[in-house]
């Protein structure tokens, strides 16, 4: 079993045997080995979710070594983040990493959608493959609400205060919405226990489920040729390529890992993530409340609207739109018909608008006084 | 029907009558205003600046100072008949506010908190004690409160709001051509308004901050005595007092007529106190008295060093904390041990003021153990710093060696394949 020159291979070959023998591992991992990706000059666009895949697994594992000594609480909630990045042996990198970590999650997943709804990529058969992913990034983004104001310091307690009274805007449910976030009337240690739950149990819950979801229908329906590339191969099918998910594309997604490893450590090392000052309830909110910077677009936003549009309230048309609107951005496939046409056009118009819209009303945001 | 509505109409008359009467009583028509808002000033005063005083608002009239009858729209309401007093003379003034306002019983259905003692500290005070030997031109009760529109000292409006006192004392104190001949400076304002004190009450806020009344009395205002300065300013900066009161400047300053606190820290022009009050060097203080080779000059010396050991000690610990902070390092536990460390050089500089260097020696033992500790806790994050960023440079060679590792890898595989 073991010999001195060669023994690894012959070891592997042991176990897969061993495996083969039990669960008929060959056939388990034939869809893997049949598995391919089409190779075009677009390609790379293919590593963005895999990347964003990458990062949730780095908040798995860094949120895990985080809860070994936070604690939820808004006596504690400060003094034991301070404690892990000030006492704990490399307490500070897992946290900056997890910190670090779930904006550029957020990031590669915003790139990862664009370049889905760019390259056509929702277009059928993919449909749910698209809508998966639409609420995958929401929850991403609820990740990074509640994650935020865990480790109950004065920027993130007012700006979930700010974040909760939007949320209580909403008409009909708002109120409810808002005493259901709070956990009161007020955002309090109550806010932290639930938000912490939110974080650690509820969203991890759905997202890995829907992350199961959204691979296995990628697994199932294969990875999407833009259409141009698709119209030429059709044209010419001896241009058409394509190569193994296992291992070559498997091995070049790897290195993908290991780059954002690095952009990962060295944000941590060089700019390790602040703590801030513990929040205070009864002091006088800080100037420059502001959100994280992937809402600050709608909050930028929700602050330009006219107290008064029409006859009714400015904030709660912006709330109703970007609802709206974010509704409409989940089920795009299915306002696309088959084909080229005026609709795709302005699906396409409507990309570009919302990149433009988005990092201008950021940039806006964050000059603004 | 009609019948039934008269007999009521009848009957419910006499009661609307006295409902009338007392509508209108309550709403007394004023006739001295109709005619003194037309006049031109001195005489002129208006419904819109009466409304404001406070004694109009409590329900006092014209007539309650100046006598007549405001009822009357003829020139009856101002004979000697109704009781019309005319102009008040300044002279006049104190007592004619003392008749309500040292009345306790009276006062108390008004503000049952407010002194009424007024009259009598005012004949106290100089202005009381000249005005009583026949100065017209000192203050009475109208030249700092105002008249006709007077509003009470909570009223950010008043002459007499705690923002507004020094300005109020100014209008005399400050005019040399009218203080000539009481043959008293007039840079008390020009003093004060540089000071400490007015920063504290103009720029910060601080209304328990002094201003002129609070050191010489509003009422009964003089200026305090040469052996009771230190006690005016022990009113606030108690612990200096203590101190002062058990160090050996108390009696050498009695024996030498030397104002207490005043001799180091002047009288209005109270500016921030540094450290170069301290020692013997060019801003020294304490040269002013001590010469090279006697006692005072060498403790004066030590203190100033004892001080300014802390206070250096303290800022290099501040500076290699604040290197750490930017480079991201978390030192939030050692910036607040600072507070403390400033707190003992707080400490120490009140100490001073037992002029005893051994007294001064514990608050800054204090304060450099403190400096000590955050000093060294801001050395710890600077080589954790360093210890990161080797650690970073180490781990980018592993990650560099192993991407191009395969790189060189997926080369070979897909060489084979092909």
């Amino acid at each position: 079993m073991w010999s001195a020159g060669n023994g690894r291979p012959e070891l592997l070959a042991s176990i897969r045997k061993w495996l083969d023998a039990r669960f008929d591992w060959a056939a388990l991992t034939a869809p893997l080995r049949k598995k391919t990706v089409p190779v075009h000059k677009l390609s790379y666009w293919y590593f963005l979710g895999g990347i964003t895949l990458f990062l949730f697994g780095i908040q798995v594992c860094t949120g895990m070594l985080l809860l070994l000594y936070y604690r939820p609480s808004s006596s504690e909630a400060f003094e034991s983040v301070q404690y892990i990045m000030t006492r704990v042996q490399f307490g500070w990198l897992v946290r900056s990493i997890h910190s670090w970590a779930a904006n550029l999650m957020v990031f590669t997943a915003f790139c990862h959608m664009f370049s889905v709804l760019f390259l056509r990529a929702y277009r059928k058969p993919r449909e749910l493959t698209w809508v998966s992913g639409m609420i995958l990034l929401f929850l991403v983004m609820g990740f990074g609400f509640s994650g935020y104001l865990l480790p109950w310091n004065t920027l993130a307690f007012f700006a979930t205060k700010v974040g909760t009274d939007i949320a209580g805007q909403v008409p009909f449910i708002g109120r409810s919405l808002m005493i259901f976030l709070r956990g009161g009337e007020e955002v309090t240690g109550a806010t932290l226990t639930r938000f912490f739950g939110f974080h650690v149990a509820v969203l991890p819950g759905i997202t890995t489920l829907l992350i199961l979801l959204h691979l296995a229908l990628i697994q199932r329906l294969g990875m999407s040729v833009p259409p141009a590339v698709e119209a030429e191969w059709k044209a010419h099918p001896e241009q058409s390529r394509e190569m193994h998910f296992f291992p070559n594309f498997l091995l070049r997604e790897l290195m993908a890992w290991y780059i954002a490893l690095g952009v990962l450590g060295a944000l941590a090392a060089l700019a390790p993530w602040g703590l801030g000052t513990k929040a205070d309830a009864f002091a006088p909110a800080p100037a420059g409340i502001r959100p994280e910077w992937y809402f600050m677009f709608m909050f930028q936003t929700l602050k330009l609207i006219p107290a008064k549009v029409w006859r009714l309230d400015g904030e709660v048309v912006g709330i109703l739109v970007f609802g709206a609107a974010g509704v409409v951005w989940t089920l795009l496939p299915f306002l696309e018909r088959d084909g080229k046409g005026r609709r795709q056009r302005w699906i396409l118009g409507a990309g570009v608008f919302a990149v433009a819209y988005m990092a201008s009303m950021t940039i806006y945001g964050y000059l603004a006084k | 029907m009609d019948t039934w509505r008269n007999k009521l109409a009848i009957r419910l008359w006499p009661l609307l009558t006295v409902l009338l009467a007392g509508a209108g009583h309550a709403q007394t028509p004023n006739t001295c205003l109709d005619c003194h808002s037309a006049l031109d000033p001195p005489y002129q005063v208006t419904q819109e600046q009466f409304s404001q005083d406070i004694h109009s608002q409590k329900g006092l009239t014209c007539a309650s100072c100046h006598g007549g009858d405001p009822s009357k729209a003829d020139p009856d309401a101002m004979s000697k008949k109704a009781g019309f007093r005319g102009k008040i003379e300044r002279k006049d003034v104190p007592a004619l506010c003392g008749r309500c306002h040292s009345d306790g019983a009276y006062m108390r259905q008004y503000n049952p908190s407010l002194r009424t003692d007024q009259l009598a500290q005012y004949l106290t005070s100089v202005h009381g004690k000249l005005r009583a030997k026949g100065d017209d031109k000192v203050a009475v009760c109208t030249d700092c409160h105002g008249v006709h529109d007077l509003r009470p000292a909570s009223d950010p409006r008043s002459k007499v709001y705690p923002v507004n006192v020094a300005e109020t004392c100014a209008r005399c104190h400050a005019d040399a051509a009218y203080m000539k001949e009481y043959s008293i400076p007039t840079d008390q304002f020009a003093g004060y308004s540089a000071s400490v004190h007015h920063e504290a009450l103009t720029v910060r806020g601080d209304l328990s901050a002094p201003t002129c009344t609070t050191c010489h009395g509003n009422h009964g205002a003089a200026p305090p005595g040469v052996a009771t300065v230190q006690n005016v300013c022990a009113t606030c900066h108690v612990f200096q007092a203590q101190l002062f009161e058990s160090s050996p400047h108390q009696a050498a300053f009695a024996a030498a007529s030397l104002p207490g606190c005043v001799t180091c820290h002047s009288n209005h022009r109270i500016e921030h106190p540094t450290d170069a009050m301290l020692g013997t060097g060019p801003g020294s203080v304490c040269t002013n008295c001590h010469t090279e080779g006697d006692a005072g000059y060498q403790a004066a010396g030590q203190i100033a060093l004892q001080i300014n050991h802390l206070d250096t000690s303290m800022k290099n610990a501040s500076e290699i904390l604040d290197r750490a902070e930017s480079a991201g390092m978390e030192v939030s536990d050692a910036q607040m041990q600072q507070d403390q460390a400033r707190d003992s050089l707080t400490k120490a500089r009140v100490a001073i003021h037992s002029f005893n260097p051994a007294r001064v020696q514990q608050d800054i033992d204090a304060g450099l153990q403190i400096t000590a500790k955050t000093h060294a806790a801001g050395a710890a994050a600077l080589k954790e710093r360093d210890y990161r960023r080797k650690g970073l440079a180490l781990s980018l060679l592993a990650i560099v060696a192993v991407v191009i590792g395969l790189r060189l890898f997926v080369r070979q595989i897909e060489k084979g394949q092909s």
